[in-house]
């Protein structure tokens, strides 16, 4: 009897342990390799009982592409370049968030951009990182005043040393910067001054590399600097390779931003605002700025209270109303200025 | 034949067939029609246009880019053969039969290694403070780090490592079943070593090498890690323009055109390999 017992009493067990394991629900996020940490993920993953299960792109044309061709409801959130959130949202694929529930007081007001996240009246996304495309270096192979200047970093001086980071819009906003045109201001008449800048850079760098071959190669000493890079490609060395650090020069420097929201199909839109709350609170922002795959400033400045002295300042985060004041945002061009920038672009690498 | 054994004949090459078609033909008819249509902002508009082809014709640097594409892929499957054939000549002929499996085993080594691990290590020896430059330097051979990585040189040695271990297992399988007699049969005759090798061995382990080469063809003209990793993107190749279509405006339709174009360099290679692989030249 006994024994009997035992075994219902074991058997019983075993099915409220099954009816627990698939009651966890699972949430299915398109994001930016910087969510895929641990560290970021798994206390949202305890508190909610949930399985956040990631996919990484590159991309904004790609993500979209995903989502088309996915059935409706296999995506749940949907983290994207802050200057693509109209594409996503001419596109039908957001919906609209509590805008009430996100504490975008706290944040840096730069960043907020409202106009970006928000068409007719509507919340669709927010801000969650920031950073800066600008000038990364080694400190101990280049003159430190010099980087104060776009036009010194890309003179004969430095010929064969830089590499240039390999996207068109922010490289061709820096190029932009440096002959004094705004990147808001970009179009088509401008497109030959900044074709000029463009070729001089190509001319002097010795490579156009991506964010992990331009991290390697201004690790292993092939270039001193990196025109485009920034806080997400220096600061997660800032412990080992302290000499490896970023400035924004005196023309200024472009700034770009990563957007979250939650997708119009998901079939569980509360656990994903839930997740996209979680990701913008202070300490999904904490986790979020500083993730191993590339560290960036969070939106919500109440992060900097759980982020450590040298972590804030690897981030420059004392710097930042100076840098907020003199960057712009990248370049946001409509489909046909889009078309004539990459065709620049491809034409000056193929020089 | 009986009506049983075509049934069974068909029934055995079905699933080949269907693999085929579902993997080969549907795809590549799909990517057909996808470079005929155009994109409307973010609609594709499904049609018959010749537009992407008029506007790959119009654009100088996708011009470039295939001449950049042709001329790395040639250099690298001449300089694959000629250094994977003497290797494949030494394991077949020169290693003794009970080693010859370790040898090739050593020689597909690296194969084990991601490909991306690969590139990313070759940047290292070949980085202003790697290997090579740190040996020449305390050779006295140079007085200051050269530029190697970052160059058409990095991009072909790369592609090299890779594709002559490829080459190697096709010439080797080549030439194990080369019977010696015919060899025996040149030197009696009166030919000398050179000769032999020239007139009686090359002509009968052309099929390996062109197998080979060709294999190395298709497989370096659509790489697009290599070039970026090691090549330092210096220089554009067609697949690193399909790749930036796609990225950020997700142009299929010019993108599925300029696949088209590398597939037609692909068959143009195939051609000229098969005319050598006529069974009357063997």
């Amino acid at each position: 009897m006994s024994n009997c017992l035992a075994r219902l009493t074991g058997t019983t067990v075993l099915v409220c342990a099954a009816g627990a394991a698939t009651a966890q629900e699972e949430l299915n996020a398109l994001v930016w390799c910087d969510h895929t940490d641990p560290a970021l993920i798994e206390p949202f993953e305890e508190k909610f009982n949930a399985k956040v299960n990631l996919r990484e792109y590159e991309g904004t044309g790609a993500a979209l592409a995903l989502l088309e061709q996915s059935r409706p409801g296999d995506w749940d959130v949907l983290v994207i370049d802050g200057i693509d959130v109209f594409r996503a949202v001419d596109a039908g694929i957001l919906a609209p968030l509590p805008a009430d529930d996100l504490p975008t007081a706290d944040f840096f007001p730069e960043v907020v951009m409202e106009e970006n996240n928000s068409a007719d009246g509507q919340v669709y996304a927010v801000t969650e990182k920031f950073g800066y495309n600008t000038i990364s270096y080694n400190a101990d192979a280049v003159d430190e005043a010099d980087m104060q200047d776009m036009a010194a970093v890309l003179s004969e001086k430095y010929a064969g040393r830089l590499s240039i980071y390999d996207y068109y819009l922010p490289v061709m906003g820096l190029a932009a910067l440096a002959d004094g045109i705004a990147t808001a201001d970009i179009d088509g008449t401008s497109l030959e001054s900044i074709g000029a800048t463009l070729s001089t850079m190509k001319e002097r760098s010795a490579s156009v590399a991506g964010v992990v071959a331009a991290q390697t190669a201004l690790a292993t000493g092939e270039v001193d600097i990196v025109v485009g890079g920034g806080e997400w490609l220096t600061a997660v060395l800032s412990n080992e390779r302290p000499e490896l650090t970023w400035t924004i020069p005196e023309q200024g420097a472009v700034r770009w931003t990563q957007s979250i929201g939650v997708l119009a199909d998901s079939e569980k839109p509360e656990l994903a605002t839930e997740f996209v709350k979680y990701i913008v609170s202070p300490e999904g922002q904490a986790a979020l700025a500083t993730s191993s795959c590339f560290w960036g400033m969070p939106a919500n400045a109440k992060a900097g209270d759980l982020l450590s002295d040298a972590q804030k300042t690897a981030l420059r985060w004392d710097e930042q109303p100076d840098y907020l004041a003199r960057t712009q945002l990248y370049p946001a061009p409509d489909t046909d200025l889009d078309i004539e920038m990459q065709d620049l672009w491809l034409e000056t690498l193929s020089q | 034949m009986p009506l049983r054994d075509r049934t069974l004949g068909w029934g055995l090459a079905a699933p080949a067939l269907l693999w085929t078609v579902a993997f080969f033909v549907v795809p590549f008819v799909v990517m057909g029609a996808m470079s005929l249509a155009t994109l409307d902002g973010r609609t594709l508009v499904w049609g018959l246009s010749l537009s992407n082809y008029a506007e790959i014709a119009d654009k100088a640097y996708i011009w470039r880019a295939i001449l950049v594409s042709l001329e790395i892929t040639l250099t690298v499957t001449a300089l694959s053969v000629l250094l994977a054939y003497p290797l494949a000549w030494i394991i077949a002929f020169r290693v003794p039969q009970r080693w010859q499996r370790l040898a090739l085993l050593l020689a597909i080594l690296p194969f084990w290694t991601s490909y991306v691990v690969r590139s990313y290590a070759w940047l290292l020896v070949l980085a202003r403070e790697g290997v090579v430059n740190q040996t020449l330097m305390t050779l006295g051979l140079i007085a200051e780090p050269i530029t190697l990585a970052n160059t058409r040189i990095a991009t072909v040695t790369g592609f090299v490592h890779f594709f002559v271990m490829l080459l190697t297992l096709t010439i080797f399988a080549n030439l194990v079943q080369l019977s010696p007699n015919y060899r025996r049969a040149a030197m009696d005759l009166g030919a000398n070593a050179f000769q032999t090798f020239w007139h009686v061995v090359l002509p009968l382990t052309l099929p390996g090498i062109v197998t080979g080469a060709f294999l190395t063809f298709v497989l370096c003209i659509g790489d697009y890690i290599t070039p970026q990793i090691l090549g330092g993107n210096n220089e554009l190749t067609v697949p690193q323009v399909i790749m930036v279509q796609l990225g950020r405006r997700a142009d299929f339709p010019l993108a599925s055109a300029l696949a088209i174009v590398l597939m037609g360099l692909v068959t143009l290679a195939y051609l000229a390999c098969a005319r050598w692989l006529r069974l009357d030249r063997i």
